[in-house]
């Protein structure tokens, strides 16, 4: 019910590697301390120190094991936040006009004035990504940081979303995704981005950087399955010799 | 309208004012900037200049707000009026708590020093605290390294002058190929994740050597899930396929390493095993080229790696290298024997060793800088074997960790990738030989009334001569530290004063004082008996067997309850710290570093900083060193005051940066008044570049060598010499002989002839080699939860919220044997005791080991949470399965269940079984057990919200 732009001057969004990261929720803690005084504010927490506390997050680390061909087992860390998709459906699906997508950078926003907490968005949203605060009775959601990326009271350097700027992993990048020269177009191409769940067709900004092959094997920088013997005759000590008459 | 109308303040005021400082909310001591808003704290961030995080700011350091904002923070300080462990408190003023102090520490100190234990926990003071308690007198002082991870200070030193962590790292620039061994997601939290991805950007290989395959291991390119205790059996296996192929370094081996030195041949015989050595003490090797042993500081030695010589006087010697090789060649460390204990396959060890070798020796690296090494000799290029390891708490936490910990250094020497391009690099102020480092202080003779130690406490023996022991031969130190039962316990051992004050042994103590442990809760094995010590009364006197206890802590801890006076403590953001290169400071491996904390909010309660408090007790006892001669304090600005005008030898204080009265001095330098107002405007710390031809080979390079002196950290430019073989274990090996003047009594005898050793072994962890492992099949260990690691505390609103509970993990193959499904509760059982726990399985661990997260679980009341938290009601620990003390012995012993060497507490030997909580009662009593009694809480705790909207914000609109 709320229209998207036909297009958006840029297209603002993040960059996740899965291949490094630890799972260590960073990104989530360093989002949420950024927010609580931002655009949002505040990031309620319900029962902060009861049996559930329950808090607003806009980014959250999953973690999941999965089985390789091979057998063995791997753990992955799945960061998610909002994608900022193209084809939002939080936002056609607003009746109030309060979600929508800006044209100047893609970033998807709630107005809060707007919302009446009816939840439309985060049903229509396949992903997961909205944070509905009970107490304030609205939406809140990712934001990109956008009282961080534009502000002039902060260095050019501090000018990332939180989460980037304070991965201790740097498993996470911030960019024009809509520019085929921006570092992370060419980081996307260059590990085979993809999107989440393509199949929902909402053309999510934000992708994701697949683990890379192992270093395992045929594929790995060592090609070694074992080590010969010294010398067959002498044994380690008859090389040793050889060695130490050179 | 819709939203796009919205109006957007993009450039909102975040601050007033923005603040360095260094994070403390885990031990890897980041630089942060906090955004100050009218007093108020708006957001922390990690500081980019900062050597240590370079920017970045973990999870803990995020939620700093959360921690100085908790419930459970104490707010005065208290008097125990109720019994020991109930929790009830009087609150008393400052003046009257620190007179009760000064009180009872001035009647020890006036008849008996030693009756007084100081203990501090994780704090970052300890060049103060172990100063402090050195002008005291008692010789009973450490922090908590006895039960963290001495084994790799203790292992390292002794073999390479330096240590994992603290004193080195990987050269994550330029490493090719990287194994980890036992990091259970510890120490060195945003350092290491920085660095791993460096190396995974780099396609370097990354192998993660873990029994559990969360955090970094999750990212690994291979992950070997080790049966836990066994990664000496694995690395020593990886030596031996290195020796018999030849990959090994025999040139850096000669010129670094003690290989070549020559052992004495003389079975039976005090000498035995010790090195041979000239007139003037000088260590011999035999020259190849002229036939005879020359000392091996002769600039032209051509040494001699393996045969049998005879020296003039009829004495028969054989090369260090030709011993260890014997050693390590021998079959019972071949691939196929070690597969089974390891439950590593032979061919993934015969792989991983090619690997390594592979990498080393035909992929090394070289940078075109000159540089001199201690001989004179100019080398035109620095060349790197690409291969750098790192390893910390689950090799530590091992009875056989010492030996596993210099297993992994010799498998760096021989491939010789200690402090070259792309190997392990050292980090300033080390490497210090491990013989010009002090040894420990408090024989007899140096414990007198109203008199300070004159040395400082922990050390590093060279021999059974530097033992610390009562004229009886037994322990002068109640923790047992320096005694035969752990002779190389270099940071002491924390872990076991409350049950050795409690029973006495080797004698009572009046006070127990300490700082910042959590020994009522999870820093203690035991737990329930160890709670039960603390309010243990003597039959007849009806006193408590620990007298007094005073403890001082920023939060409403479970230790708080048992202690008799509290002293509240500031948090962090509130205080003066200095990261002290008399310490543990800060240096990364181009430079030398260290920092301070400044205050950047004032206490809006009435808690003090303990390091103030405790300059400020000093000064009431008029401890030497505190006090000026007119009796007034020395430090009358208290800590502050202290870190500036602090000199520990002529010129060198507690910071090495803008020393000097103008303040351009470094390393050395008269106190400079202003120096902490230049730390504060350089960010918090110092940070001086190592000159270019100084940043490798440091041990022995001459350059480097001459830069560490002029800078104070090391006394003369003597290089350190790799020590392939430990002399000094040779010697203990040889009191228990017979041999010496210092004798072990005959019921440690057998052990210290054991397990005292010059090359490592592996021996099986004591834990369970004292039980049935048919009975008891499982290994039990506790990783670190990256959100969590060293903020243990719940309070905190935010992560409490990642990690509020947790759940004992285990092999999806076991839960299947034992029909039990995910959430099902389960019993969990050792030799000690039994806990009743829920579980999650899991794919990626090692089929023989269950595991959980450490420090989650929490006591009914302490922490100021709800009653219903699942903290309290399912959260658990798995200290209660570990017992503090190892099965009595055939002299009716219990020994510290610990390594026998260095005294480190064997968190990971624990052997347990499981057992499915029958079907039917799955849902009856669904808590976690052991259960403790709620403990009250303290008078005046802050309040507890039931909603938190935090914010801090320019026109405050929420």
């Amino acid at each position: 019910m709320t229209a998207l732009p036909q297009n958006t001057k840029t297209k603002l969004g993040l960059v996740i590697d899965l291949d490094i990261c630890v799972g260590c929720h960073a990104c989530s803690v360093n989002c949420k301390e950024w927010n609580t005084s931002g655009y949002h504010a505040p990031m309620t927490d319900t029962a902060p120190y009861g049996a559930d506390p329950t808090g607003v997050w806009f980014n959250r680390v999953h973690a999941y094991e999965i089985q390789r061909p091979a057998g063995e087992s791997q753990t992955v860390y799945f960061p998610k936040s909002c994608l900022h998709c193209e084809d939002a459906p939080c936002v056609t699906v607003c009746p109030t006009g309060a979600s929508y997508k800006r044209e100047e950078d893609g970033i998807v926003l709630v107005n809060e004035d707007l919302c009446i907490g009816c939840k439309l968005c985060s049903w229509a949203c396949p992903y997961g990504a909205r944070e509905y605060d009970s107490s304030e009775g609205v939406m809140k959601k990712c934001t990109l940081c956008i009282d961080k990326i534009y502000n002039e009271n902060l260095p050019e350097e501090s000018r990332q979303p939180a989460c980037v700027s304070t991965c201790p992993a740097n498993a996470r990048h911030f960019g024009d995704l809509g520019d085929p020269d921006s570092d992370v177009s060419k980081m996307v191409k260059s590990r085979g981005g993809y999107d989440l769940m393509p199949e929902q067709n909402t053309k999510p900004v934000n992708k994701y950087l697949p683990p890379r092959t192992r270093q395992m094997g045929p594929n790995s920088i060592t090609s070694k399955a074992k080590l010969e013997d010294a010398s067959p005759d002498g044994g380690f000590l008859g090389w040793l010799d050889k060695v130490l008459s050179d | 309208m819709d939203g796009s109308q919205h109006p957007l303040e993009k450039s909102s005021i975040i601050s007033d004012k923005v603040d360095t400082t260094t994070c403390y909310m885990c031990a890897c001591r980041c630089g942060i900037k906090v955004h100050l808003l009218d007093g108020k704290i708006r957001y922390i961030e990690g500081n980019p200049n900062h050597p240590v995080n370079k920017g970045v700011l973990c999870a803990k350091g995020s939620a700093g707000i959360m921690q100085h904002y908790s419930p459970a923070r104490l707010s005065k300080p208290l008097r125990r009026i109720g019994e020991r462990g109930a929790g009830e408190f009087e609150e008393i003023e400052w003046d009257e708590a620190l007179s009760i102090a000064t009180a009872w520490l001035s009647s020890i100190r006036e008849t008996d020093p030693k009756r007084l234990a100081f203990f501090t926990g994780r704090d970052q003071s300890q060049a103060l605290t172990s100063w402090w308690a050195q002008q005291f007198g008692t010789p009973n002082y450490a922090a908590h390294g006895g039960f963290c991870s001495v084994n790799m200070a203790t292992g390292g030193v002794y073999t390479f002058g330096s240590a994992f962590w603290e004193f080195s790292e990987p050269d994550w620039d330029n490493t090719k190929y990287f194994l980890m061994l036992g990091v259970a997601e510890d120490h060195d939290s945003n350092p290491i994740k920085m660095g791993l991805s460096k190396l995974k950007n780099r396609g370097a290989k990354f192998v993660s050597v873990n029994p559990i395959q969360t955090g970094y291991s999750a990212i690994a390119d291979e992950w070997i899930g080790i049966t836990p205790g066994t990664d000496g059996l694995f690395v020593m296996s990886l030596m031996h396929e290195l020796l018999r192929a030849g990959k090994i370094d025999v040139d850096y081996l000669i010129r670094y390493t003690n290989a070549p030195y020559l052992v004495i041949q003389n079975p039976g015989e005090k000498d035995h095993g010790l090195f041979a050595r000239d007139s003037k003490d000088q260590e011999l090797c035999w020259d190849r080229a002229r036939n005879k042993a020359v000392p091996f500081t002769d600039a032209t030695l051509k040494p001699a790696m393996k045969g049998s010589f005879e020296l003039p006087d009829g004495v028969k010697v054989r090369p260090v290298f030709e011993l260890l090789a014997e050693r390590y060649l021998d079959e019972q460390y071949s691939p196929d024997l070690v597969a089974s204990q390891t439950g590593i396959k032979p061919e993934t060890i015969r792989r991983i060793a090619a690997e390594i070798a592979e990498v080393a020796f035909e992929n090394e690296i070289t940078i075109n800088q000159p540089w001199t090494d201690w001989r004179g000799q100019k080398h035109e290029k620095m060349i790197g074997r690409p291969v750098a390891m790192h390893a910390m708490r689950g090799i530590s936490a091992h009875s056989n960790g010492f030996h596993t910990c210099r297993a992994i250094h010799l498998l760096q020497i021989l491939l010789g990738s200690i402090d070259c391009p792309g190997g392990l690099r050292y980090k300033a102020p080390y490497p210090k030989g491990f013989n010009s480092l002090p040894k420990p202080t408090g024989h007899p003779d140096q414990i007198k009334p109203n008199t300070p130690l004159p040395g400082p406490h922990l050390g590093f023996v060279q021999g059974p001569e530097d033992l610390l022991l009562d004229n009886n031969n037994g322990p002068m130190r109640i923790d047992k530290a320096f005694s035969w039962d752990a002779p190389m316990a270099s940071h002491g051992m924390m872990h076991t004063i409350i049950t050795n004050a409690a029973k006495g042994d080797p004698y009572k103590i009046d006070l127990l004082f300490m700082y910042m442990a959590n020994m009522a809760w999870n820093s203690s094995m035991n737990t329930a008996e160890t709670i039960s010590m603390l309010t243990a009364k003597d039959e007849s006197s009806g006193d408590y067997k620990i007298p007094k206890i005073i403890y001082s802590d920023a939060f409403y801890s479970e230790t708080v309850p048992y202690a008799d006076l509290i002293l509240p403590d500031t948090t962090y953001l509130e205080r003066w710290d200095c990261i002290s290169m008399l310490d543990r400071p800060i240096s990364d491996a181009e430079g030398a570093a260290d920092g301070i904390r400044h205050p950047v909010v004032q206490p809006d309660r009435d808690v003090r900083p303990f390091q103030d408090v405790l300059i400020d007790i000093g000064s009431r006892l008029g401890l030497p060193g505190l006090v000026k001669e007119d009796g007034s304090s020395r430090f009358p600005e208290g800590y502050k005051d202290y870190i500036t005008n602090h000199e520990r030898m002529p010129g060198v204080g507690s910071l090495a940066g803008f020393r000097g009265e103008n303040g351009k001095e470094k390393g050395k330098g008269k106190p400079n008044k202003n120096q902490l107002d230049s730390y504060i405007e350089n960010g918090c710390f110092w940070y001086d570049k190592i000159p270019k031809e100084a940043r490798y080979f440091r041990h022995a390079n001459a350059s480097y060598l001459d830069y560490a002196t002029k800078m104070g950290f090391i006394k003369e430019a003597t290089p350190i010499i790799f020590n392939l073989y430990s002399e000094p274990q040779q010697k203990f090996k040889l009191s228990a002989q017979g041999h010496g003047r210092y004798i072990p009594p005959d019921q440690h005898k057998k052990r210290i002839e054991k397990y005292f050793d010059p090359l490592p072994i592996w021996y099986e962890p004591f834990d369970q080699a004292a039980i049935d492992t048919r009975e008891y099949p499982l290994h039990a260990l506790t990783q670190r939860p990256a959100a969590m690691y060293h903020s243990w505390g719940s309070q905190n609103a935010w992560l409490r919220q990642i990690h509020g509970t947790n759940r004992l993990y285990i092999p999806e193959e076991l839960a299947k044997a034992n029909n039990i499904i995910d959430e099902d509760w389960v019993f969990v059982s050792s030799r000690k005791g039994r806990i009743k726990v829920r579980v999650k399985l899991m794919k990626g661990v090692n089929s023989k080991t269950i595991w959980t997260w450490n420090g989650i679980g929490k006591r009914t009341g302490a922490w100021n949470l709800d009653d219903n938290a699942k903290e309290y009601t399912e959260g658990f620990l798995l200290n209660h399965l570990i017992d503090d003390l190892l099965p009595t012995n055939e002299h009716n012993y219990n020994y510290s269940n610990s390594d026998p060497i260095t005294g480190q507490a064997a968190w990971f030997d624990v052997r347990v079984k499981i057992e499915k909580v029958p079907s039917k009662e799955q849902n009856e009593d669904t808590k976690s057990q052991p259960q403790f009694n709620r403990v009250k809480l303290p008078p005046t705790m802050p309040n507890r919200p039931n909603i938190i909207k935090y914010t801090v914000n320019k026109d405050d609109i929420k």
